[in-house]
């Protein structure tokens, strides 16, 4: 059914550090990888060798500069570069799931994960036209809704040793930047993250309260005002003495 | 968003067509037998057509029946809903005006308000949008609800009405396209709360996630529709309102009728175009356009 639940018993979702994301793909290609070969149709590619490759990912990640303001201390603040990655939320008001005429998209009771039942989708789009993010692709060859499904399939699977039991994303990513957990309890890795470190909500003003939080890049380090390398670049001697000494003043005389 | 083919047909001729079904519900033009028979296929046409059309985009349309489960929340399953039973009850009516020459009243206001609902329905799938700022306000389902009855009323017949309708409906058009232009400003959705990165400095799109295209891309951004805007509305308002308020004052004959829907029905094919090119989807903010 589209009605949302009144509350879920866990909260899943992902914490993503934009901190420490380097920008690898590396989430974008695991989960590709996992997704297209496990729950529900393939995320099929269109022209992929060819002059206008396009395909469907649940997991994308797109990069921003941001200029700082110039303030009176520092008039030409470096801009920064951030990595962004990007995958369903997971709202808690998810309008994605109550627009869906069919009953195809749902929002789980048990752990709050939102997921797409193909057999009932008929692929009007719908969904994705309410989804402020961009968390939903219509697959252009099965013509079904296509979302993250916080890797439902791996996250309860005892088939799997245990520390495999997180989604693709966060298993995969070098740079520790993803954490899998439930934001219901207040002292899961997630929530102490979260409140650590000023998690934040993506277009709040939406009202889709995501259940996923960014945790925003930390201050940049203030670069050293003096020369480091100006201590072993000095003079050995200012005024040499012995043979070399008498060299100096006799060229001098010249 | 991208002016998809299907859904401007679709929702372009049953708005027409509901509109003309409720001006038939109501007895507006009085006629029975043949003439009945002509009026209430033409309802029909427009408005199955226009149903059908909408299957196109559709990437399962064998599963279409499910959409009439998920009435509770679904405005698009509503609008199945309301449609079938708007569709069913003005055929009742119809078979009555037709076979009995008799006019079933009370069926034919059912009818009729079933075939407005049906108008709304369609109009808030898009209103309830929060994605898109430029839709989501009253002036929207106005827009489409005095549209449809000023085409009723001129496939209905109805001289004095549909000028009366004409104008209302070129007013709430005029106001939709001039407060949707200050909607997405006034949504307060940017590039700073889409990312989260706007308490740093100004955001800019360095990089997009990939080299071509996506889904995304193609069925929300469509940026070059939006060139032409100005010069559209023109048209769009002189061909729906302008022309056949003119044709109607001047002298009501089965030309100038003929002429005042075609010119109608093309300036709402322009506006409806529009509707779509110009709306911008918040999304497009990730990836720095609009």
């Amino acid at each position: 059914m589209t009605q949302l639940p009144a509350q879920t018993q866990k909260k899943l979702g992902l914490v993503i550090d934009l901190d420490t994301c380097v920008g690898c793909h590396a989430c974008v290609i695991s989960c590709k990888g996992w997704n297209t070969e496990n729950y529900g149709a393939p995320l099929s590619d269109q022209d992929a060798y060819g002059a206008n490759p396009s395909g469907t990912f649940l997991n994308r990640v797109h990069s921003y500069s941001v200029q700082p303001l110039a303030t009176s201390a520092k008039p030409h603040p470096a801009a920064q570069t951030i990595h962004f990655p990007k995958s369903c939320l997971h709202c808690e008001d998810a309008p994605c799931v109550t627009v869906c005429p069919t009953g195809a998209s749902y929002k789980r009771t048990e752990d709050g994960i939102v997921l797409v039942n193909e057999s009932d989708c008929i692929g009007c789009g719908l969904c994705a036209w309410a989804c402020p993010y961009g968390a939903r692709e219509l697959d252009a060859a099965e013509g079904v809704m296509k979302k993250c499904t916080l890797c439902v399939d791996r996250i309860y699977n005892e088939n799997l040793p245990e520390v495999d039991r997180t989604p693709a994303c966060v298993r995969t990513c070098p740079a520790g930047a993803r954490h899998f957990g439930d934001f219901a309890d207040p002292e899961s890795n997630v929530s102490r993250l979260t409140a650590e470190r000023g998690g934040l909500d993506l277009m709040p003003e939406q009202g889709t309260k995501p259940v996923n939080k960014y945790l925003p890049p930390r201050p940049k380090d203030e670069m050293p005002e003096f020369d480091v390398l100006a201590p072993y670049l000095e003079p050995v001697a200012e005024n040499p003495g012995g043979f070399i000494g008498w060299l100096d003043r006799a060229l001098e005389k010249l | 968003m991208h002016p998809a083919p299907s859904v401007i047909i679709f929702t372009t001729l049953s708005g027409l067509g509901f509109g003309l079904l409720t001006f038939l519900g109501l007895g507006l033009p009085d006629v029975t037998g043949w003439t009945a028979f002509w009026f209430f296929v033409i309802g029909y046409v427009l408005a199955v057509g226009g149903l059908s059309a909408s299957a196109f985009h559709l990437g399962h349309p064998e599963r279409a029946l499910k959409a009439f489960t998920q009435w509770k929340t679904s405005w698009l399953s509503r609008e199945a809903v309301t449609s079938v039973a708007a569709l069913l009850t003005m055929a009742l009516y119809g078979a009555g005006l037709v076979f009995f020459d008799t006019a079933w009243q009370p069926l034919g206001w059912i009818g009729a308000a079933l075939s407005l609902l049906t108008v709304f329905t369609t109009s808030m799938i898009y209103t309830q949008m929060k994605t898109v700022p430029r839709w989501h306000m009253v002036w929207t389902p106005a827009h489409f609800l005095t549209l449809s009855l000023a085409g009723g009323a001129l496939l209905a017949g109805q001289a004095f009405a549909s000028i009366f309708l004409l104008l209302l409906a070129g007013m709430t058009t005029v106001a939709m396209w001039i407060i949707g232009d200050t909607r997405f400003a006034r949504s307060g959705t940017d590039m700073a709360t889409a990312t989260g990165l706007g308490r740093i400095g100004t955001v800019k799109a360095f990089e997009p996630p990939h080299t071509g295209t996506n889904y995304l891309l193609r069925e929300f951004v469509h940026v070059v529709g939006r060139k032409h805007g100005r010069k559209l509305r023109l048209i769009a308002g002189l061909l729906a309102f302008v022309v056949p308020i003119l044709l109607m004052l001047l002298l009501v004959t089965h030309v100038t009728a003929a002429l005042a829907i075609l010119s109608h029905v093309a300036g709402v094919f322009a506006a409806r175009w529009l509707f779509f090119a110009e709306a911008e989807h918040v999304v497009g903010l990730y990836y720095g356009k609009r």
